[in-house]
């Protein structure tokens, strides 16, 4: 009973601190005076939303790898197609504003000589289908991938090499121009989101206010799932998966379900991301992104929610510092730290601070009662 | 579903498995009654825990019939249809949900729908509730029903898997080495656990105790090499001198 009363207190906690970045993050923007203590940048609204959707994507990295152990090395690919399905929407936005002033081709089309536009494009200039594809494309890439790895009973080191091939290849593909998709130089030059202008202040402010809204509610849906008896099967497969099987539940159609809910959790989070970064190319798909994600979720605290998005924050914090003043130290930086965490600190942020936490009230209830401590300590 | 071949409750006739050529079931037949216990004695390698594989659908047989309630066919169905059907398993080293609590292990195992959809929208009821707290009382851990399962002792949690398995509401237990590493008393105490559970269920043990055996008294099959090499009382199979070769030694 006292673990419930525990994350009650970490969701009033994260629930807090977002409704805090959302009121002030806009106020300290907006109305603090420039140059000000309290002023903050207008370069730093959209370095903070980034932030909030990587968060939102370690999130959804957390519930698979900590509550029901799939080590997905490969969600960089989800978080990436829910950004090109963004994208799509803001190019066709662009209309015949864009260099080559072609009222319905996006410039690199025009480029390439293409004449008509590829009939995955269409519908891409109305929002609520741009939305959907949002959820929907990660949402079946990662459905009929699990399909096939969790029937045929992939697991552990196996899966996650798998996923890796699979964001290796889709980068390849995206690479290539005849996909499409702007090959290596992506989708950018955005214009406009619902009317509204990409690079404007309010703009920028909105899209951050979104990015907590998102997170906020992708939170809230990740601590639901994991206390209903659904989550308790998760955790059950992660701990002893054949006697989950023995126990009558078909664990691959448990895998799938959450397997494909986190890909749509990633793929929102990549939508959020391109409007405020203004570019989606195909370097998300690379390998590595998905494995930093891993080690911010690593560094935070794995299967406890709360440490995905303070690992992310705190990881992305650092490197934006650190690419700023060492940027030649950073990759170094970044396997130091993941060797630390793993050595040093295997439950993450969350957990040491835990450990720390219960050691000094233990010493305190010692000092109140002279009696040992029993297990009715509990 | 077709009319019974066979009124026992579990039927396997002539089950071979070989792993790359080594047989480790070697034409194994072995018929279980409804309410029977039956105790699988035999050296190390002589095919139980393949058996138990065979059963509750984890290893496909090369050949042979596996048959359950003389109609449901064992070799093509996958570990959680047979679950469903009602065979519970009981791993020979305790496998409970260590991060879970005491009473979560029992809720998980507790009868009911086993679909994703039901699960996340799964209420806990009342009724669900008083068939735990049976449980707790059952298996004698009431006082625990709280404490994470990885805090047991190794006793508590081989008695928390029987009660996962009672729980499950089975037709027939695969319960394999249950008085492994456990003191005396609890050895006692866990075989009457399972004669009581006998009364009303079917009972597979796999054991190497033999005064366990004994105490439970019941018909024992001695397995070697794959295949029943001895099967009566348990007087009776250890007067046999191949089994006194081959497994309790002279």
């Amino acid at each position: 009973m006292k673990t419930r009363f525990f994350f009650d207190r970490q969701t009033v906690l994260v629930l807090s601190f977002l409704t805090a970045a959302a009121v002030l993050v806009p106020a300290m923007n907006g109305l603090a005076a420039p140059g000000s203590a309290l002023h903050l940048p207008d370069h730093i609204v959209p370095l903070l939303g980034k932030y909030l959707c990587f968060a939102l994507l370690a999130l959804s990295v957390d519930l698979i790898w900590g509550f029901c152990g799939i080590l997905s090395l490969g969600h960089g690919a989800f978080f990436a197609l829910g950004g090109y399905a963004m994208g799509m929407y803001l190019m066709r936005q662009i209309g015949p504003r864009g260099v080559y002033s072609d009222p319905i081709l996006p410039d690199f089309m025009v480029f390439l000589n293409w004449k008509d536009l590829p009939w995955f494009w269409q519908g891409f200039d109305w929002f609520p289908f741009a939305a959907l594809m949002v959820l929907l494309v990660p949402g079946c890439l990662a459905f009929v991938f699990g399909w096939f790895a969790f029937r045929s009973r992939v697991t552990g080191v196996y899966f996650s090499i798998i996923t890796q091939a699979m964001t290796f290849a889709l980068m390849l593909a995206f690479f290539r121009n005849d996909m499409g998709l702007g090959g290596n130089n992506g989708l950018t030059d955005f214009k406009e989101i619902l009317g509204f202008p990409v690079q404007a202040g309010s703009t920028r402010i909105a899209l951050f206010v979104l990015s907590v809204a998102a997170l906020a509610g992708g939170y809230l849906l990740c601590r639901w799932v994991v206390g209903t008896k659904f989550g308790k099967v998760l955790v059950a497969v992660r701990d002893a998966e054949s006697r989950t099987r023995f126990l009558g539940y078909r664990v691959e159609h448990y895998k799938l379900a959450v397997f494909t809910l986190s890909a749509m959790l990633a793929g929102v989070a990549g939508a959020l991301y391109v409007p405020q970064v203004g570019i989606i190319n195909p370097s998300e798909f690379a390998p590595a992104s998905s494995i930093e994600v891993v080690i911010w979720v690593a560094v935070g605290g794995r299967g406890t929610l709360v440490g995905a998005i303070l690992g992310a924050m705190v990881v992305n914090a650092g490197k934006t510092w650190f690419t700023g003043a060492l940027p030649e130290f950073w990759l170094f930086a970044l396997g130091g730290l993941f060797v630390f965490v793993t050595l040093f600190m295997p439950n993450g942020i969350l957990g040491a601070a835990g450990d720390l936490w219960e050691r000094s009230s233990q010493k305190l209830r010692a000092a109140r009662s002279p009696k040992p401590l029993t297990h009715a300590a509990e | 579903m077709t009319a019974p071949v066979t009124p026992a409750l579990l039927y396997l006739d002539n089950v071979t498995v070989s792993f790359d050529g080594f047989r480790a079931l070697n034409a194994l037949s072995l018929a279980i009654d409804h309410a029977e216990m039956r105790a699988i004695i035999g050296p190390n390698g002589a095919g139980k825990t393949t058996m138990m594989d065979v059963i509750t659908g984890k290893t496909r047989p090369n050949e042979g019939t596996a048959l359950f309630e003389g109609s449901y066919d064992l070799t093509t169905l996958d570990e959680a249809a047979i679950a469903e059907l009602g065979i519970g398993r009981k791993f020979q080293t305790p496998t409970v949900f260590e991060m879970h609590t005491v009473e979560d292990n029992l809720l998980l195992a507790l009868q009911g729908a086993r679909s994703p959809l039901a699960a996340l929208l799964s209420r806990r009821l009342a009724r669900e509730r008083e068939r735990i707290d049976a449980l707790l009382e059952r298996v004698r851990l009431t006082p625990n029903r709280h404490r994470r399962a990885g805090e047991l002792s190794h006793g508590q949690k081989q008695w928390l898997e029987i009660g996962m398995l009672l729980a499950q509401e089975p037709k027939l237990l695969l319960i394999d080495e249950p008085a492994a590493g456990m003191t005396d008393q609890e050895t006692a105490d866990t075989a009457d656990l399972l004669r009581e559970i006998a009364k009303t269920k079917a009972v597979i043990v796999v054991e190497h105790d033999m005064t366990f055996v004994r105490d439970l008294g019941v018909k024992v099959t001695c397995l070697h090499e794959g295949s029943m090499l001895a099967e009566g009382s348990l007087d009776v199979v250890s007067a046999n001198e191949r089994v006194v070769e081959v497994y309790l030694g002279r």
